[in-house]
C-alpha cells in the first residue's frame, strides 16, 4: 500500500477528537454531551490500536497455532485498553447520575442555562 | 495497511460523526449501541480479541443500557416537575 | 462564554491540532516504526515464566497488576459516586406515591419474551463464569466476564420486573459481593508479604499450561474481579432503576 496509507489511523484518531470535542462545545443536551466524550474516549482507543499494531502479526494469544514467543501484536497497549474501556463504562454512568442530579434542581437539561455554580 | 483495515477506519469515523450529530435523545443509545460495535470490528481486524470482547460487553451493551436509564429518568422526573407546577397553579389560583 | 465564542475557540484549536500533526512527519508516524521492547519481551516470555497463553491478561494481572488495582478502584468509586447521586430525597417519596395512583399500568413483557428470556439467564451465568475462569488461557478475564454475568441479571429485570429483580438480587447482598471482590485482590496481593516478596508477587504454583489452573495468583485475581465487576454494574443497575419505578407506583 501506498506510504500516505500508514497516516490513516492516525487521521481517523485526530478526526473522532475533533469531532467529539465540537460535540462536547456545541452540545445543547447534557447527555449528549457525556456521549460526545465517548467519541473522544473512542479516539484515544483507535491511536492506541494503531501504535500496537505490527503488520502481518497475530493477537498476542499463543495457542491454536501461534506458537509461544514467536512475535506477536503489543499486548501492553491491549491491557491498557482492556480495563480502560469497562471503567470508563461506569465514569460516564456516574456523569448521567450528574446531569439527572442537574435536571431536578434546575430543571433544565440545557447546559448554556444551567448556572450553578455561585460564588 | 489493507483495504479492509482502511475501510473500517473510516467506518469508525463515519459513526462517530453520525453519533455526535445525533441530537434526539431517544435515537442516542441506538446509535451508540452501532458505534460501538463498529469499534469492536476496528478492534477484531486489528488483531485485539480481548479488547474486542469488552467493547462489545461494554460498549453494545452496557453504555447503551445506562444511557437508555437517564434518558428514561429525565422523562419521568419532567413529568414530575409538570405536574408539581401545574399543582401549585391551581393553588394559587 | 457565549456559545458563538465557545464554536470559534474551538475552531482555533482545531486548526492548532491539524497543523501540529502535518509538522510532525514520518519516520515517527510509519505505521512498523514502533519497536516496543516491553511488549516484544512480554510475548517472548510469558509462556515461559508463567505458563499461561494469553499475554494481554497476564499483562493485566501479574505484570502490571498494580495498575489493574487502580483501575477497579476507580470503578469502585465511581457506583459508589452514583449511588449516592440517585439516592432519592426524603421529602419527596410521600408526594410521588401520592401521585403514582392514578398511572395507568404499563404493558408488561409478552409471555414468549419471559419465556426466552428465563431460558437464557442460565446459558449466560455460565458464559460468564467460563469467560472469567479462562482469562489467562483465551481471551477474557475479571472485567469481561463480570459485565456479562451483570447483562444475566439485566435480562432477570426486563423479563419479570423490579419486583422479582429485588428478592433474586438482594441489595445488601450484592453491595457485600462488590466490597469482597475489591477486597481480595488487595488481600491476594498482600498474601505475598507472608513469603517476605513485593506486594502482588505471584507467589502460588504455576500448574501445567494449557489448564484453568495455570498462572498461580492470576486465576483468582481474575475471580475477584469479576465479582466485583459484576456486583458493580448490578448495583449501578439498581440506582438507575428504583426511582423509576416508585414514580410509577409498582412498589
Amino acid at each position: 500500500m501506498g506510504h500516505a496509507f500508514s497516516y490513516a489511523g492516525y487521521v481517523t484518531a485526530i478526526w473522532l477528537f475533533l469531532i467529539g470535542l465540537y460535540g462536547v462545545v456545541t452540545s445543547r443536551h447534557l447527555v449528549h454531551l457525556c456521549l460526545s466524550l465517548t467519541v473522544l474516549q473512542a479516539s484515544t482507543y483507535v491511536l492506541f490500536t494503531i501504535i500496537g499494531f505490527r503488520p502481518g502479526l497475530p493477537a498476542p494469544i499463543f495457542t491454536d497455532g501461534v506458537t509461544p514467543g514467536s512475535p506477536a501484536v503489543d499486548p501492553v497497549v491491549q491491557a491498557l485498553m482492556l480495563t480502560d474501556i469497562v471503567v470508563e463504562a461506569t465514569v460516564v454512568a456516574l456523569l448521567l447520575a450528574i446531569t439527572v442530579r442537574i435536571h431536578r434542581r434546575s430543571g433544565t437539561t440545557d447546559p448554556n442555562q444551567v448556572d450553578m455554580m455561585r460564588g | 495497511m489493507t483495504f479492509l483495515q482502511i475501510g473500517v477506519l473510516v467506518l469508525v469515523a463515519v459513526g462517530g460523526t453520525i453519533l455526535v450529530f445525533t441530537r434526539d435523545a431517544g435515537a442516542q443509545p441506538i446509535v451508540l449501541s452501532l458505534f460501538g460495535l463498529i469499534l469492536a470490528l476496528m478492534f477484531m481486524i486489528f488483531q485485539a480479541p480481548d479488547v474486542a470482547l469488552s467493547q462489545i460487553v461494554v460498549g453494545a451493551v452496557g453504555l447503551p443500557l445506562m444511557v437508555l436509564l437517564a434518558i428514561a429518568k429525565l422523562r419521568r422526573d419532567e413529568q414530575f416537575l409538570k405536574r408539581e407546577k401545574d399543582r401549585e397553579r391551581k393553588a394559587q389560583s | 462564554m457565549t456559545p458563538k465564542w465557545r464554536l470559534i475557540v474551538f475552531f482555533i484549536g482545531a486548526a492548532g491540532i491539524v497543523c501540529l500533526f502535518a509538522l510532525v512527519r514520518a519516520p515517527v508516524l510509519r505505521l512498523n516504526e514502533f519497536r516496543n521492547r516491553y511488549a516484544q519481551q512480554i510475548n517472548t516470555r510469558t509462556f515461559a515464566e508463567r505458563n499461561v497463553t494469553d499475554a494481554v491478561s497476564a499483562v493485566n494481572f501479574d505484570y502490571r497488576g498494580f495498575d489493574t488495582i487502580g483501575e477497579e478502584f476507580i470503578l469502585f468509586v465511581s457506583v459508589l459516586g452514583s449511588l449516592v447521586l440517585l439516592r432519592m430525597a426524603e421529602e419527596r417519596k410521600d408526594e410521588i406515591l401520592l401521585d403514582a395512583l392514578d398511572r395507568k399500568r404499563d404493558v408488561g413483557p409478552s409471555d414468549a419474551t419471559r419465556l426466552w428470556i428465563l431460558a437464557m439467564i442460565a446459558p449466560k451465568l455460565v458464559f460468564g463464569v467460563y469467560i472469567v475462569t479462562h482469562g489467562q488461557l483465551t481471551p477474557g478475564g475479571g472485567f469481561q466476564g463480570g459485565v456479562i454475568l451483570a447483562t444475566a441479571a439485566l435480562i432477570l429485570y426486563l423479563g419479570e420486573g423490579f419486583a422479582v429483580f429485588r428478592d433474586v438480587l438482594s441489595h445488601t447482598a450484592i453491595e457485600v459481593g462488590e466490597a469482597a471482590g475489591a477486597g481480595a485482590f488487595v488481600l491476594i496481593g498482600m498474601l505475598a508479604w507472608f513469603w517476605r516478596k513485593p506486594f502482588l508477587t505471584n507467589i502460588l504454583p504455576l500448574g501445567k499450561s494449557h489448564e484453568l489452573t495455570s498462572g498461580g495468583t492470576m486465576a483468582l485475581i481474575s475471580i475477584a474481579t469479576g465479582l466485583e465487576v459484576a456486583a458493580g454494574f448490578i448495583l449501578l443497575l439498581y440506582a438507575f432503576l428504583q426511582e423509576n419505578l416508585t414514580i410509577e407506583g409498582e412498589e
